[in-house]
C-alpha cells in the first residue's frame, strides 16, 4: 500500500511540476506578446535578431532543404518504380516539401542554431546579473530581451521556409532531370499542376508558429536558468529539446487543422 | 531633486576627507530627519532558509553608508529588496518617506530612474559597446539621442579616468579594473540621487581597489547622492563610508560611524573588522 502511495506521490509531483511549468510558459508568452503592442518598441533589438535568424540561418536551411529534396526524389523513384508510378515523383516532392519537410526541417535546424543561442545568451545574462542590471537601468527585461526575439523569429521563419521550399523543389528537380532522366518541362508541369495555394500557406503558418515556439522556449529556458555555467548549459539543452518536441507536436495539430477534412 | 538643488547641496556637502565627513554628520543629524532609505522588520526566506530576519536600517540623505557582513549574511538580498529585484516576505521599505510596496508601476519606474547600481561583477552588456553601456539608461529613457550619447559617454568616462576611445571597445576587451570603472560610469551617468555599490573592489588589486574607492567618493560627492555600499573590504569601507552597519544572520547588529570600525566596542563587529578567526562569530561549516 505504501509503495502505491509513494508511486502516486511521484506521479502527482510530476503532474504539478508540469502544470506549473506550462502555466509559467503561458504567462511568460503572454507578457512577451503584450510588450509587442506597448511602447516603447525595441526596434534595434528586433532588427538585430531578425538579421541573425533570417540572414545567418540561410546557409544551414538552404543546404538542409536542397539535400532533403534530392534524397526525397531519389527515394521516391526507387519506391514508386515498383508500381510504375514514377510520374508521381514531382508531385510527392513538392507536396512533401511545402507541407511538411520545408517548415519542419528548417525549424528544427533553426531551433538547434537560434534557440540554443537565445537560451545561452539570456542565460548568461541572467547568471551574470545583466538581467537585473536592465531593471535597474529603467528597462523591462521582457521588453528588451524577449519581445523582439518573439517577433523576429515569428516573421523570419516563414521567409526561411519560402527559401527552403524553393531549394527543396530544386533539389528534387535536379535529381529528377539529371539523374533519373525526366524531361525538365514535364517535371515542372507536374510540380505546378499539383501545387495549391493552401499547401504553401499551411507551410508558412507552421513556420510562423514554429518560429514563435523556438524564440519562446529559447527565451524561457534562458530567463529561468540558474547556477552558473552548468545552469546555462542545461538551459541550452532544454531549449533545443523542448522546442524540437513542440515543433513536432504542433506540426500534427496544425496539419489536423488544415487537412483533416 | 533637481540638478540645481543638487548643486546647492554639493556646495554644503563638500567634505574633503573622512574627518570632515564626520564633522558634517554631526551637523546633518537632526533627530527627526526623514532617512533617504528606511527599512523596518524586513524579512525574506528562500525555502526553509531565512536570509533576512527583521532588518531595520536607516540611510541618511546625502550620506554614504557601508553595509558589512559575512558571506550569506543577507547584504545582497537587502539591496535587491530595496531595488525591487526581490520581493520581501514582510517588512517596510521606504525611499524618501514613500512605501515602495504601495507605489504604482509608473511611480516605481520613476523611482528606479533616480537610482544607480554598480554590480559586483560589473554586469556590463556584452552585446553593446562601452559607450552604449554607459549611456544605456539615458537612451532607454529617451533623454538623449544616440549621437549625443557618444559625447556624453566620453564625458562620463573621463570622470572615471578612461579615455574616450575606450567607448568604442567591447566590455570583453577591458581588464577587470577598467570594467569596474565603466560600470561605475554607467551607474552615475544618469545622475541618480541614490547609488548602490555591490562589493565594488572585489577581485581588484589593492591599488586598483583604492582607485575605484576614490572614484566612488568623487562621484557620490559630485552628484550629492546618497550611497549604500556592501563590502567585505575594511579599507574600502573606511574610505567610502560615512556611516556603517553590520548585518549578521539576517539582522542589523550594529550601526555607527565608518571611521570607528575596529574599535566599536561590539565584539562581533570588531572581530569582523580585524579579520580575526577567534571571536563570537563562528563560521558555519556544512557537515
Amino acid at each position: 500500500m505504501s509503495q502505491l502511495l509513494d508511486f502516486l506521490a511521484i506521479v502527482g509531483r510530476g503532474l504539478i511540476s508540469a502544470c506549473r511549468t506550462l502555466g509559467g510558459v503561458a504567462i511568460f508568452a503572454g507578457i512577451g506578446v503584450s510588450h509587442l503592442v506597448r511602447p516603447p518598441f525595441q526596434f534595434r533589438q528586433f532588427q538585430r535578431h531578425f538579421i541573425e535568424i533570417a540572414y545567418f540561418s540561410l546557409p544551414v536551411v538552404a543546404l538542409t532543404a536542397l539535400f532533403t529534396g534530392m534524397v526525397l526524389a531519389l527515394q521516391s523513384f526507387t519506391g514508386f518504380s515498383r508500381f510504375n508510378a514514377e510520374s508521381a515523383i514531382a508531385s510527392v516532392v513538392v507536396l512533401s516539401v511545402t507541407r511538411e519537410l520545408g517548415p519542419v526541417l528548417a525549424s528544427l535546424m533553426v531551433a538547434g542554431r537560434i534557440g540554443a543561442a537565445m537560451a545561452a545568451e539570456i542565460g548568461t545574462m541572467r547568471v551574470t546579473d545583466q538581467v537585473d542590471a536592465l531593471t535597474t537601468l529603467s528597462t523591462d527585461p521582457m521588453k528588451y530581451l524577449v519581445a523582439p526575439r518573439l517577433l523576429a523569429a515569428t516573421l523570419a521563419m516563414p521567409l526561411l521556409v519560402i527559401v527552403a521550399n524553393i531549394l527543396g523543389v530544386l533539389g528534387g528537380f535536379l535529381i529528377g532531370t539529371v539523374k533519373l532522366g525526366f524531361v525538365a518541362q514535364t517535371y515542372l508541369d507536374n510540380t505546378w499542376d499539383v501545387l495549391e495555394v493552401m499547401d504553401v500557406v499551411s507551410g508558412l503558418v507552421k513556420a510562423a508558429v514554429f518560429g514563435f515556439v523556438i524564440a519562446l522556449m529559447g527565451s524561457w529556458c534562458g530567463y529561468n536558468s540558474r547556477g552558473g555555467a552548468q545552469g546555462v548549459g542545461q538551459a541550452t539543452t532544454s531549449a533545443v529539446v523542448s522546442s524540437s518536441i513542440l515543433i513536432l507536436a504542433l506540426d500534427y495539430v496544425i496539419t489536423e487543422a488544415f487537412f483533416s477534412r | 531633486m533637481t540638478p540645481s538643488d543638487r548643486e546647492a547641496q554639493r556646495s554644503v556637502n563638500q567634505p574633503g576627507n573622512a574627518s570632515d565627513r564626520g564633522a558634517q554628520r554631526s551637523v546633518n543629524q537632526p533627530g527627526n530627519e526623514t532617512p533617504k532609505i528606511r527599512l523596518r522588520s524586513l524579512r525574506k526566506s528562500f525555502g526553509a532558509k531565512r536570509v533576512l530576519d527583521g532588518v531595520d536600517l536607516d540611510v541618511r540623505a546625502n550620506h554614504s553608508m557601508v553595509l558589512l557582513g559575512g558571506s550569506g549574511s543577507g547584504k545582497s538580498v537587502t539591496i535587491k529588496c530595496i531595488l525591487g529585484l526581490i520581493t520581501p516576505d514582510e517588512g517596510l521599505i521606504e525611499i524618501d518617506g514613500q512605501d515602495v510596496s504601495k507605489l504604482s508601476r509608473r511611480d516605481r519606474t520613476e523611482m528606479r530612474d533616480r537610482i544607480g547600481m554598480l554590480f559586483q561583477n560589473g554586469a556590463l552588456f556584452d552585446s553593446l559597446p562601452v559607450w552604449e553601456n554607459v549611456c544605456f539608461k539615458l537612451l532607454a529613457q529617451k533623454r538623449i539621442t544616440r549621437a549625443a550619447a557618444r559625447d556624453k559617454a566620453a564625458e562620463v568616462l573621463a570622470q572615471v579616468g578612461l579615455a574616450a576611445s575606450v567607448g568604442d571597445l567591447s566590455p570583453s576587451e577591458l581588464s577587470g579594473g577598467m570594467q569596474k570603472r565603466v560600470a561605475l560610469a554607467r551607474a552615475v551617468a544618469a545622475q541618480p540621487d541614490i547609488i548602490f555599490f555591490d562589493e565594488p573592489t572585489t577581485g581588484l588589486d589593492p591599488i586598483m581597489g583604492a582607485v575605484i574607492d576614490g572614484l566612488i567618493v568623487d562621484c557620490v560627492q559630485r552628484l550629492g547622492a546618497t550611497a549604500l555600499s556592501i563590502t567585505h573590504d575594511m579599507a574600502s569601507a573606511r574610505r567610502i563610508g560615512d556611516d556603517a552597519a553590520m548585518i549578521h544572520k539576517g539582522q542589523i547588529i550594529w550601526t555607527g560611524a565608518a571611521g570607528a570600525l575596529g574599535n566599536t566596542g561590539n565584539a562581533m563587529v570588531d572581530q569582523f573588522a580585524r579579520g580575526e578567526r577567534e571571536g563570537p562569530i563562528q563560521m558555519e561549516l556544512r557537515r
